[in-house]
């Protein structure tokens, strides 16, 4: 039987020569990890399980990214129920402070997800993984729990859509603008419970990091998973950081697709998703002129060097607006240091803007930038859900790097052309 | 398996961060998480549920974040069962993984109004409306969703599971 790459990912994972969508298998897992705010719950479950050990320590991780360097005396305290069940079960593959970045970004950077690998996260963005070729799906924490106990975890297996870009992006589009172009034509739920496989002659103009913002919003239309075929540009990214072997798995020529969309990119503008659900997806000139009082560059979804490296684009020799503030937050301390080295960070500064070590703070409303009531902030992240960032008055448009760096120095929505004349193609 | 309450509506795409919004995400004791449910929906709601009563929400109900904090700060508030046209797809794993069972239903949100008394049989899908003396058909909780929800959630799932294999 012909059959989609999760199709053959999850057949491989389930000892059987096929699966079919709809049914249910038992997966092992190649791979899983919890943060800081989901670990504290599947540790919890873990503990009532009645097992002693998890199923293989080298392949557990646990990631602070929440609310690192802990906010509160609250976060702090569930901070340590984790530092003790590693100490505990002396785990080796534990991120603290210092040492951590946001989960999604991390992982990868370090080679603990590889191309044809099962992967679950304690946290909804592990389908961030997809780009290499991976089965990486988000999970709950018993889920978590469960999988750390039995090294298994059930599935039921998705129905599968195919995604086909064609063209050369624009400057100024970025893998980030393809994803909300594609959530804003089929929906938040337009992709529920399956899988989204993104192909076509555009990937070969994207980079690693502009594939991985467009797999880890695949959540944002109610996807189990997003893949990419693990081609050279993955190999080539992966080779020097993997920590086990690599499986590429291609869709057969004849596997079935519940849907398969044909996306034309040459013609695309920067895209916004604006208040409140990421699948309210317009062009960036039509909500231009809205006044903007905070911007914030970071996130699993936009928080690496590429996007480090388009803000410094539009921010060069130029000033944040008054009356606006811009948060640049590297997801990584490799993209930190690397962002030191290029001489971005030093941009940044001169450009008056905030920048702080790695946590996913201001994209929950958590800290390091909450909102208050009635205020909009442009951000690289992928949720603007009401109070996802602060006061339930507040209001976020999701956008890409280039365009919440062009909103900061503006102080309002405008199109990254209007704020850099003579733009570097991207 | 079946379930009486009173019916308390929802919209469409409600996502977890206004079920439970994540500046309170730093416990995850049931009783502490029901305190801010729904506080960035409908601050008054949490305040009208009395124990037992039964959730009514449009598609897509719990998209967005994986956190558990969300179907456990339902329960906590004392929502027996949540009927739904649709779940976001963690959410409804998370559901039954704690023991609270939610079940599809096309038409329950267009039929029920805010506290129609509902009765859901979580086997045959099927909810009655006491209040309006109808019957709507839902889809049969899969058995093995039933499997969990009898074992007590995922947690005595998994403890059958590692004593067949030790067997």
């Amino acid at each position: 039987m012909a059959m989609t790459m999760t199709e053959k990912i999850l057949a491989a994972h389930a000892g059987r020569p096929e699966v079919h969508p709809g049914e249910l298998i038992d997966c092992t897992v190649d791979f899983l990890f919890a943060n800081d705010i989901t670990a504290p719950l599947a540790i919890k479950e873990f503990e009532k399980m009645g097992v002693a050990q998890v199923f293989d320590p080298d392949r557990v991780a646990f990631v602070f990214d929440h609310y690192v360097p802990n906010k509160d005396i609250a976060s702090a305290q569930q901070c340590k129920i984790t530092r003790d069940f590693v100490d505990g079960h002396n785990l080796p593959h534990f991120f603290d402070v210092g040492r951590s970045g946001i989960a999604h970004v991390l992982l990868a950077e370090l080679g603990y997800v590889v191309p044809g690998d099962v992967f679950v996260g304690a946290d909804s963005h592990t389908c961030n993984h997809g780009a290499l070729g991976a089965f990486s799906t988000g999970v709950g924490s018993s889920d978590l729990a469960a999988a750390m106990a039995l090294g298994r975890l059930w599935l039921r297996v998705p129905e599968s859509m195919k995604f086909v870009f064609h063209g050369r992006p624009r400057p100024w589009v970025t893998g980030k603008d393809l994803i909300l172009k594609v959530i804003g034509e089929i929906g938040v739920d337009g992709a529920r419970y399956g899988a989204m496989e993104f192909c076509g002659d555009t990937l070969t103009h994207l980079t690693m990091d502009e594939r991985f913002s467009i797999t880890n919003m695949a959540v944002e239309a109610g996807a189990k998973n997003g893949i990419m075929e693990a081609d050279d540009v993955v190999l080539e990214w992966i080779r020097p950081r993997a920590r086990r072997a690599i499986t590429v798995y291609r869709s057969d020529p004849g596997a079935s697709y519940v849907d398969v969309r044909e996306v034309d990119v040459s013609t695309l503008d920067p895209v916004v998703s604006a208040p409140a659900s990421p699948g309210n997806v317009v062009s960036v000139r039509e909500v231009g002129g809205v006044k903007v009082d905070q911007c914030f560059i970071g996130t699993c979804t936009n928080g690496r060097i590429e996007d480090m490296r388009l803000a410094a684009r539009v921010l060069a020799g130029r000033k944040v607006h008054p009356r606006t503030r811009l948060l640049v937050i590297p997801a990584t301390p490799a993209v930190y240091r690397q962002a030191l080295d290029e001489g971005l960070v030093q941009i940044f500064l001169d450009a008056g803007a905030a920048f702080s070590t790695s946590t996913c703070g201001p994209c929950i409303g958590g800290h390091m930038g909450v909102l208050a009531d009635g205020e909009v902030c442009v951000s690289t992240s992928s949720r603007n859900f009401v109070g996802r960032m602060g006061h339930r008055g507040s209001k976020v448009y999701l956008s890409n790097a280039a365009v919440a760096a062009a909103a900061a120095v503006a102080g309002k929505l405008v199109h990254p052309d209007e704020v850099v004349r003579d733009p570097v193609p991207v | 398996m079946a379930i009486r309450g009173k019916a308390h509506t929802v919209g469409h795409h409600i996502d977890t961060d206004v079920i439970i919004p994540a500046r309170y995400l730093v416990t995850t004791d049931p009783a502490e998480l029901a305190k801010y449910v729904f506080e960035d929906l409908d601050p008054s709601l949490r305040q009208r549920i009395a124990p037992g009563d039964v959730l009514v929400a449009g598609e897509n109900f719990g998209q967005g974040s994986s956190r558990e904090h969300a179907p456990i700060a339902i329960k906590g508030v004392g929502i027996s069962c949540i009927v739904a046209v649709s779940f976001a797809r963690i959410f409804y794993r998370n559901a039954f993984n704690i023991g609270l069972p939610v079940v599809e239903c096309q038409d329950v949100q267009a039929r029920v109004s805010e506290g129609d008394e509902l009765d859901v049989d979580l086997a045959t899908g099927v909810i009655r409306n006491v209040t309006r003396g109808e019957a709507y058909k839902g889809t049969p909780v899969p058995e093995f969703m039933l499997r969990l929800l009898t074992a007590g959630g995922i947690v005595g799932y998994v403890r059958a599971e590692l004593a067949r294999e030790r067997q």
